[in-house]
């Protein structure tokens, strides 16, 4: 076999030359960069891999609240830019393209990671890099302390703060004994740790704790963990086996099933009409977002449905069957305005302003409903960076979801766990 | 959960798993067996195999048996058309050469997965079972005046899964009808002794060569059909699906049926009472002490011949 000769020499002469060519357009925007240069956001996607279901909503969405922010005539006067780039779902890739958004792309900050581990393997490097990153990941990981000062949650809740609304609810009007079911890993212990404290302190109790890995595709077999005694079943799964979990659930316990709670991260993206769901009617879930349109929908909400191309059945317009994932997606909307909304009172201008930035969105308290955050109101906490708002509970009727309770803000409220504000930058 | 209703439900969740499994490693098994060829991508027609069923479902429409029953028909063949074809365009190329095939069947499994995520999407996607009827299953128990019968909670199964075991049976039983009583058998075999001797008795080797590729995707392919109305078609399931297949035929002899049957309900009935009683992951530890005990103790597998 022929290896292509590589000398010292050439390497180093081809080596330079690119770097001579990444650095060329680099001069020639930063000429023009005080006034017309697009503001970069870079855009960490989950196109491959468990997480890409998400992904694709997630992108879908940011265009849609790109397009309007540009519309309404960009940030400080410059128009918007969304980078993409896949990180596979993975942490390991996902640090990496962290790392390509600050040092190869130039962009300003870092945006939209859903998948916790990703979180948790990226954030340390944007902490290094002192690039603003703003995650969409609902993992409580924000505000317990675990990440930086560049790291913040500004557009959807953390799980300690959707349980902790959930458990008072649940116990009072489903049952006290309850069994979980969770993915065996970060998401899936923040709901374990933080519901079976949160239910105890409705005075409920954990009958079960079933952890399954994030890699299985067969459920049955665990079911037969249940105990008997169970009044309430808690399930929260994610990636591509969520549909089989929820049928295999309902083959398992036939007609004499519990009461069953789930999170919608079980259906996420899946068509509450898909044959073998029947057994789900009368049925509960969590919904960050409801995601078929309620009577008492906000002139908010339709002109977010609109924007983002999804129908009041929460499906895309284009097609039926391409389900969203409503209940987490309004949160790159939110992130993104609430980027916007930070930028304009920092006076954000180019990279030396990603300090005033992070500082500028500390800053922020209120967050009113508005087209900006078609969620609900929100309150950030710019001590733990992690944002708080109203959570749904519906029911599943005639194969759709209605919502029966609406948890306040306050109900998902709990004391800081860190001062993110007291860490140097 | 009881004993033994817990032991019962292991067993059949077991044998719909080995039923699969034995397809799918019999069709890599047959690859091996007459091409020398190890087919990495093989799992990926697996998945082909259930995505095309989709397409076709979807295609048909309607929430009756016929949707399923057409995909069953259809996508097998496709997918074994598109194998035959992969063949005829790469591996025979490279004069299917053992290590450079290796190569590229990686390749043809990136290729298949991606064009698989472009083209049909990240979502995993149902289709309906033609039946699914839950059938409780009764334990008997001794109580005052003799045997009773009782009713479990969750100890069934469906009869969808019951048509997954049957239907595996049935194909099993049909390619080893064709192994070894028909010409295209004979022919097979012939290939797999001596390839050029076969080809000095004027067997169109090549031939031979393409369609036996093809049918191995077709069972994988077939797999994946059976098993879409209880795990839905997505493009990554193709993943455990190979690494199972992989181990089954290195348990069971590659290239050797009745050892990869053997071999599959070994696995399939272990990693479905082990994963019940005990944890999934120690079903997966197990299997693969189970390979490397075969590899160093009898590396031909349990039922496979020694070199030549």
């Amino acid at each position: 076999m022929t290896l292509a000769t590589t000398t010292r020499r050439g390497a180093l002469k081809a080596l330079g030359a690119g770097t001579a060519a990444a650095a060329l357009p680099l001069w020639a925007r930063y000429a023009g960069a005080q006034s017309a240069a697009p503001i970069r956001i870079g855009f960490q996607k989950h196109a491959t891999g468990i997480g890409a279901t998400y992904g694709r909503w997630y992108e879908r969405v940011s265009q849609a609240a790109v397009k309007r922010i540009n519309e309404a005539g960009g940030i400080n006067g410059r128009p918007v830019e969304l980078v993409t780039e896949d990180d596979g779902t993975d942490p390991k890739r996902g640090a990496e393209v962290v790392e390509k958004f600050a040092l190869e792309h130039n962009c300003d900050i870092a945006f939209g990671t859903l998948f916790s581990h990703v979180v948790m393997g990226s954030a340390p490097r944007a902490g290094e890099l002192k690039l603003p990153y703003f995650v969409v990941s609902e993992g409580h990981h924000v505000a317990s302390g675990a990440l930086n000062r560049w790291t913040l949650q500004p557009g959807i809740t953390d799980v300690k703060s959707q349980v902790r609304a959930m458990a008072p609810w649940v116990a009072a009007n489903l049952g006290k004994k309850v069994t979980m079911i969770f993915p065996d890993y970060a998401f899936g212990h923040d709901h374990r740790d933080n519901f079976s404290e949160a239910i105890a302190a409705a005075g409920g109790e954990i009958a079960g704790l079933i952890a399954i890995p994030p890699t299985e595709t067969s459920f049955t077999r665990y079911f037969p963990q249940v105990p008997a005694e169970t009044e309430v079943i808690y399930h929260v799964m994610v990636g591509p086996g969520v549909l089989t979990f929820v049928k295999e659930m309902g083959e398992f316990f036939g007609p004499s099933r519990p009461q069953v709670f789930g999170f919608i991260d079980s259906l996420e993206g899946v068509d509450l009409t898909s044959p073998g769901l029947e057994f789900l009617e009368g049925t509960y879930f969590w919904e960050g977002n409801p995601r078929y349109a309620q009577p008492d929908q906000t002139s908010h909400d339709k002109a977010y449905r609109a924007a983002v191309g999804v129908d009041d059945n929460g499906a895309s317009v284009d097609d039926p069957r391409d389900v969203s994932t409503y209940a987490h997606m309004f949160g790159c909307w939110e992130t993104l305005n609430v980027i916007r909304a930070g930028m304009e009172a920092a006076g954000y201008a180019g990279p030396e302003d990603r300090q005033k930035l992070v500082e500028a969105v500390e800053a922020m308290t209120e967050m009113p409903l508005s087209d900006d955050h078609p969620q609900g109101a929100k309150v950030f906490n710019g001590k733990t960076h992690q944002v708080f708002g109203p959570q749904y509970i519906s029911k599943v009727e005639g194969g759709r979801l209605n919502v029966v309770h609406t948890a306040s803000i306050e109900d998902g409220m709990y004391p800081d766990e860190v001062d993110y504000t007291t860490q140097p930058f | 959960m009881d004993f033994g209703p817990h032991l019962m439900l292991a067993l059949i969740e077991g044998a719909v798993l080995s039923a699969v499994l034995a397809l799918t490693a019999a069709g890599l098994s047959l690859v091996f067996g007459v091409m020398r060829v190890v087919n990495v991508a093989h799992g990926e027609f697996y998945m082909l195999g259930a995505v095309a069923a989709w397409f076709v479902a979807a295609a048909v429409g309607g929430a009756g048996p016929a949707a399923f029953l057409a995909a069953l028909a259809l996508a097998p063949l496709a997918v074994c058309a598109l194998a035959a074809a992969a063949d005829l365009a790469v591996l025979r190329r490279i004069a299917h050469d053992p290590e450079r095939t290796i190569v590229a069947t990686i390749g043809l499994l990136y290729i298949l997965q991606q064009a698989t995520l472009m083209g049909f999407g990240p979502d995993a996607r149902p289709v309906a079972p033609p039946f699914n009827a839950r059938i409780a299953i009764p334990w008997p128990v001794w109580e005052e005046g003799g045997l009773a019968l009782t009713w479990p909670w969750g100890l069934s199964v469906t009869t969808y899964k019951l048509f997954v075991i049957a239907a595996a049976a049935a194909v099993l039983a049909g390619l080893w009808l064709m192994l070894t009583r028909t010409r295209a058998g004979l022919v097979m075999r012939a290939t797999q002794w001596d390839r050029e001797t076969a080809t000095a008795f004027g067997i169109p080797v090549e031939r031979v060569y393409a369609l036996t590729f093809g049918l191995g995707a077709g069972l994988a392919a077939l797999a994946g059909v059976l098993v879409v109305p209880i795990q839905q078609a997505h493009y990554l399931m193709g993943g455990d699906a190979l690494l199972l297949s992989f181990i089954v035929v290195i348990i069971g002899g590659l290239g050797s049926l009745p050892g990869t049957l053997v071999a599959a309900l070994l696995i399939g009935m272990s990693e479905g009472i082990v994963s019940v009683f005990f944890s999934p992951t120690l079903a997966k530890i197990l299997a693969t002490l189970l390979v490397a005990l075969v590899l160093v103790f009898r590396p031909q597998g349990l039922f496979g011949a020694a070199g030549r």
